[in-house]
């Protein structure tokens, strides 16, 4: 964790321009996710939903390798969102965010908007949209959650970083290829995806054999179906 | 039981982030690297808070308190996370 530079986008990758625009997506998307956060939570689930906030923060700083010199971690959406649904785990992504810029220095002031944009917003929306495709076989087994949750995060993580890759090609300063910046992107990202989708797939496994009650993409569910080996 | 549950979730996030994370991987990340190998990091700002006490999850500079950092941080994350939650949430009594 010494490494100067922090773990999400910098300031200064972005022209000034691109990284407002992402901050007036931020602001809309997160208005938006607050607005309908509300309908998904009550006594039993507010409490979850911080603790998944925390559970995000403490696994985003557990780098883990993926190739020799590069390593990855968790980014949070599809986990957050399976658990506790997608508009709070919007929030949830977006709070740790918020703390790892401000009280950490990970991830630029400027930078942000974008940051939540690819993190909170389009990882936490395609890895919900992803695991209610898979709903049926979410509720099949154990062993189907663990795949939807894996599959799901995957995904999260792969369209997150083309996050990044779009707005570079928007505003990015350097003038990289797109293609050459898609590539190398995308490539790692499907690697970290697999560590990605690996503690998503045990942690929502562990919180659906304590509390399949909690579990958002289970609800509607019958208990014992869950209890299923 | 739901108290024992959350408990849980509270404890397995602290000791992530307290003393699991001293094993955490120091290389740069994906992005990092991408950015680093094409030249974009070049055009990286320091970030405007890179003096304060727990810049980079250390604390005053020194990484053997990372795990201090991380706790402080889950403590941070679960405070401001469940108090704005807690006040969203639709009231029992609202029903």
């Amino acid at each position: 964790m010494s490494d100067p530079v922090a773990m999400h986008m910098s300031d200064g990758l972005l022209d000034a321009p691109t990284s407002l625009l992402f901050v007036a997506v931020a602001v809309v998307g997160v208005g938006v996710a607050l607005a309908k956060a509300r309908g998904d939570l009550d006594d039993r689930t507010a409490p979850l939903a911080g603790l998944v906030a925390a559970f995000v923060f403490a696994t985003q700083m557990l780098n883990f390798p993926v190739l020799p010199g590069v390593s990855g971690h968790l980014l949070g959406g599809a986990l957050a969102a399976i658990l506790v649904g997608p508009w709070v785990g919007a929030l949830c992504v977006t709070i740790v965010l918020v703390v790892q810029s401000l009280f950490f220095a990970d991830g630029g002031v400027t930078a942000l908007g974008a940051n939540i944009t690819n993190m909170a917003l389009i990882g936490t929306a395609v890895g919900y949209l992803t695991a209610v495709a898979l709903r049926k076989l979410a509720t099949r087994n154990k062993g189907g959650l663990a795949a939807v949750a894996f599959v799901s995060a995957l995904v999260n993580t792969v369209l997150a970083s083309f996050g990044f890759v779009l707005e570079y090609a928007i505003g990015g300063q350097g003038g990289v290829a797109f293609g050459t910046v898609a590539a190398a992107v995308l490539g790692v990202h499907v690697l970290i995806g697999i560590g990605e989708g690996v503690i998503t797939a045990v942690t929502v496994t562990a919180v659906a054999s304590a509390r399949p009650d909690l579990v958002y993409l289970l609800r509607g569910v019958p208990q014992k179906l869950e209890l299923k080996a | 039981m739901n108290k024992r549950f959350f408990a849980w979730f509270a404890v397995v996030s602290l000791v992530l982030a307290g003393a699991v994370s001293y094993f955490a991987d120091s290389d740069p990340d994906g992005l990092d690297h991408v950015t680093e190998q094409h030249g974009i990091a070049e055009h990286a700002r320091e970030h405007p808070l890179a003096g304060s006490p727990l810049a980079d999850y250390a604390v005053g500079g020194d990484d053997r308190f990372t795990g201090l950092a991380g706790v402080l941080g889950v403590v941070a994350t679960l405070a401001l996370a469940g108090g704005l939650f807690w006040l969203l949430r639709k009231r029992s009594d609202v029903r």
